[in-house]
């Protein structure tokens, strides 16, 4: 047993617990309880001290018994050091060294003794480490935008730290903003144009890109080469570059502030990485189903219909929320299109409302919830679709 | 016979790939033709609008006789700048209405009233009055007169389609002084919002390959600020990182950390002192890279997690015979496998990212030391209302992504005759 590996031990772990309780005072100071200090010094050593018990204990003890009385001492302790706190915030602290504990029990002296120890010990916290950050540094905004929904604008400045959710007032009360955003902000007309737009994106996108996936995978014709090199160029082509031409022209086609001229954009942006995407499944079709289609006598749009549509229904949903996605979700055009509100989009009308003057925040980010929650809600459920369709065609973003 | 085959399918190719051509053609390639176009062109935003000839219809009873009224059309150019030539006038009216007088402009034939107008300088107006009766003399109904509309059509001339070139966008934003400015912030935050995104990336796709419980609910949460829409993700940011009644510098107060509050998104440069240098960072550039990164990680880490996946379990268990250890087996095993993903990952996310417009507007709008091309594409056609000169920078930014294109498939050539 090396004394460098028991030291890297002993300060990685503590600063661990360390961090995990530094996110649960985070969380626990935005509930509105007043935390001042993290109380590093005294955590930190006591970490430390506790993680040496740890390692003397080791196997000697039940290794449950072992954990559970560390997290005990772990939280007593911390009870102690802090003040006027309310015990569901000692109950989290005993569960998160509870879940800290469970995870270095298996360590003593001979693991520390074995060869690159001190390595494989800082990979793992950095694993669990990361997991727990990650997860803490993706969800937080997400956390944010839900909760201050829920608060008003003159008790987010009475104290801007508590964002607790007083469930006492009544759930009209509760969901107030979220009345106010349907009702005076017409948040109900939005929804339903951004859903008829990237309904009818995927729509039209589909009836396009099918046929012609279909003539680039299949068919032979000349320039097919030229084709199918100039979808992926045409791809990467960002809608900046376009913005100012198409500006021009729709505003004296007299298309802008319309449904039709939002859709027209959208589908042809969208229209190369569909085929492309496409394209690629279509080719991993056996060809002999289509030769004895033929041999049947079935045109070539028997074949799309009967043959290859049936069988690429998986590569087809993904394009199609794929393309729900970037329709439901893209603003650039929907920004420099739309100047009228009767014609808004959700993403527009957001950003309409936070450019509109003094729009209270809690307004703000109930729109942004009502725009991000059907596209996560389909994320989660459709997750292993979308996600073929993400590794497929996310060279855009 | 097979030839025909042959004919036949070439036929139904071509049809089956038409209209999606078409539609590509027309909405992609073609304005970024006439991106050249405009960008050697003097053109304003208000020049967009189309001179229209205009007419408001009022219709006022005469008094003591109901069998007569006067109809006064008032007549307006709506441009403020150019003229329109050969206006012509058309109006419908009920049966039996016939007008008393009419000069010699109009002429009244089957219920249609017609008249040319000849030409209307910028800025015209004119009142047309007319008296009209009922041929059999009953009273006329004023909403029936006021349910048609008038009709009115002119020619005007239409500044995109002059051959008026001029060279003074071009010479305009190659000599603004902030134009290396804008390149170098735009390069910064290319650069660093990659190389970022791609590292974090390759941290979220090791710790997901390992198994652990709710992996599947990890991976998926890991990539919930890609599959989020930008506006509401930017706002959020924006009033977390708000200096006044922001989460982070209330949070950070709170513990004191810092003394007062630091605006993020707001404040250009900042001074750090490390080691008894002074550093100059650029605090908003960096706040939005921060963001930028957050958001596409995901990406860097779902087609890093994919290519990890696939990487044998052998190469590990001999590594582990060898005795080596963590880091040698990630320097030596799994960096080399997932070394052709990154390169592709870097190009890719090199040039969206180069583009990337969305995300810095929403979060800056392009203050404090965050412009980049892409942003100025917009303030200069939209803001300022210079759509040549926006033109004029689009053409810049085509130039740099044609570039970078000829790099990557280079690259992506080179890779495919290796393997």
């Amino acid at each position: 047993m090396k004394i460098k590996n028991i030291f890297t031990y002993c300060f990685i772990s503590s600063l661990f617990l360390f961090s995990l309780i530094c996110i649960w005072k985070i969380l626990v100071t935005l509930q509105g309880i007043e935390i001042t200090n993290f109380n590093f010094n005294k955590l930190f050593i006591f970490g430390i001290i506790l993680c040496a018990i740890n390692l003397l204990i080791g196997k000697k003890l039940n290794l449950n018994i072992k954990i559970i009385l560390l997290a005990l001492l772990f939280s007593i302790f911390d009870y102690f050091i802090s003040t006027n706190l309310p015990i569901w915030y000692s109950f989290g602290i005993f569960l998160i060294s509870l879940f800290f504990f469970n995870n270095i029990k298996d360590y003593d002296k001979n693991f520390l003794s074995k060869n690159h120890s001190s390595q494989k010990l800082f990979f793992n916290f950095l694993t669990l480490f990361g997991i727990t950050l990650f997860s803490f540094v993706i969800l937080f905004p997400f956390y944010m935008m839900l909760v201050t929904s829920f608060k008003t604008q003159a008790l987010l400045l009475l104290n801007p730290l508590d964002f607790s959710i007083n469930f006492a007032q009544g759930l009209p009360e509760l969901f107030k903003s979220y009345f106010i955003v349907f009702k005076d902000y017409n948040f109900g007309r939005y929804m339903l144009t951004s859903t008829i737009v990237s309904l009818g994106t995927v729509i039209i996108t589909l009836i396009f890109a099918i046929p012609a996936a279909y003539a680039v995978a299949r068919l032979n014709f000349f320039g097919k080469n030229f084709l199918s090199t100039s979808i992926l160029i045409i791809y990467l082509f960002p809608a900046i570059v376009l913005v100012i031409p198409l500006y021009t022209i729709f505003s004296q086609l007299g298309l802008r502030n319309s449904i039709e001229g939002l859709l027209i954009v959208y589908t042809a942006t969208t229209l190369p990485v569909a085929i492309y995407m496409l394209q690629g499944y279509f080719k991993s079709i056996p060809k002999e189903l289509e030769e004895a289609g033929i041999i049947d006598g079935q045109n070539w749009l028997g074949i799309i219909f009967k043959i290859i549509l049936p069988l690429s229904l998986p590569a087809i949903s993904s394009v199609a929320l794929y393309v729900f996605m970037i329709a439901w979700n893209e603003f650039l055009f929907s920004l420099m299109f739309l100047d009228r509100p009767n014609t808004f989009t959700l993403s527009r009308a957001i950003q309409f409302l936070n450019v509109g003057a003094e729009t209270p925040r809690q307004y703000l980010m109930a729109g942004s919830v009502v725009v991000t929650l059907p596209i996560l809600i389909i994320f989660v459920y459709f997750e292993k679709y979308l996600v073929s369709g993400l590794t497929a065609g996310s060279v855009k973003g | 016979m097979s030839s025909k085959l042959a004919k036949i399918e070439k036929r139904t190719a071509y049809l089956l790939i038409l209209p999606s051509v078409l539609l590509v053609f027309s909405i992609i390639l073609f304005p970024i033709f006439s991106n050249i176009w405009i960008s050697f062109k003097n053109v304003e935003l208000k020049d967009l609008r189309i001179p229209e000839p205009r007419a408001k219809k009022l219709v006022k009873s005469i008094k003591d006789n109901p069998t007569q009224i006067k109809i006064i059309y008032k007549l307006r150019n709506s441009s403020l700048t150019q003229e329109i030539t050969n206006v012509k006038f058309k109006d419908k009216y009920p049966d039996n209405i016939e007008p008393i007088s009419l000069n010699n402009k109009c002429q009244f034939k089957s219920n249609l009233l017609k008249c040319e107008l000849g030409n209307w300088p910028k800025k015209y107006r004119e009142n047309l009055e007319i008296v009209f009766q009922n041929t059999n003399n009953q009273e006329i109904s004023k909403k029936e007169l006021k349910s048609y509309k008038p009709k009115l059509s002119g020619k005007s001339q239409n500044i995109l389609l002059t051959y008026e070139f001029t060279l003074n966008n071009f010479k305009k934003v190659i000599k603004d002084k902030a134009f290396i400015d804008l390149l170098s912030t735009t390069f910064y935050y290319t650069f660093f919002g990659t190389i970022g995104a791609i590292i974090f990336g390759i941290l979220a796709a090791q710790m997901v390959n390992q198994k652990f419980f709710g992996r599947t609910f990890m991976r998926s949460v890991l990539l919930f600020p890609y599959v989020a829409p930008v506006v509401a993700l930017a706002y959020t940011w924006e009033l977390l990182l708000d200096p006044t009644s922001g989460t982070l510098n209330n949070l950070l107060i709170n513990y004191q950390i810092i003394d007062g509050p630091i605006n993020l998104l707001g404040q250009k440069y900042v001074t750090l002192n490390i080691l008894g240098f002074d550093f100059k960072l650029r605090l908003a550039l960096t706040t939005v890279i921060i963001f930028e990164i957050w958001r596409y990680f995901p990406l860097a880490f779902l087609f890093i997690l994919a290519r990890l996946q696939a990487v044998p379990k052998e190469l590990y268990e001999a590594a582990d015979v060898d005795g080596a250890n963590p880091i040698q087996k990630f320097l030596n095993i799994t960096l080399p496998q997932i070394l052709a993903v990154i390169s592709i990952l870097f190009m890719i996310r090199f040039i969206w990212n180069f583009n990337k417009f969305e995300d810095i507007f929403l979060l800056t709008g392009g203050a404090s030391g965050t412009r980049t091309l892409p942003i100025n594409v917009y303030q200069q056609g939209f803001s300022i209302g210079d759509i040549g000169m926006g033109s004029a920078v689009s053409i810049v930014i085509v130039v740099f992504l044609l570039i970078f294109m000829f790099i990557y498939f280079k690259l992506l050539g080179k890779r495919a005759d290796e393997n």
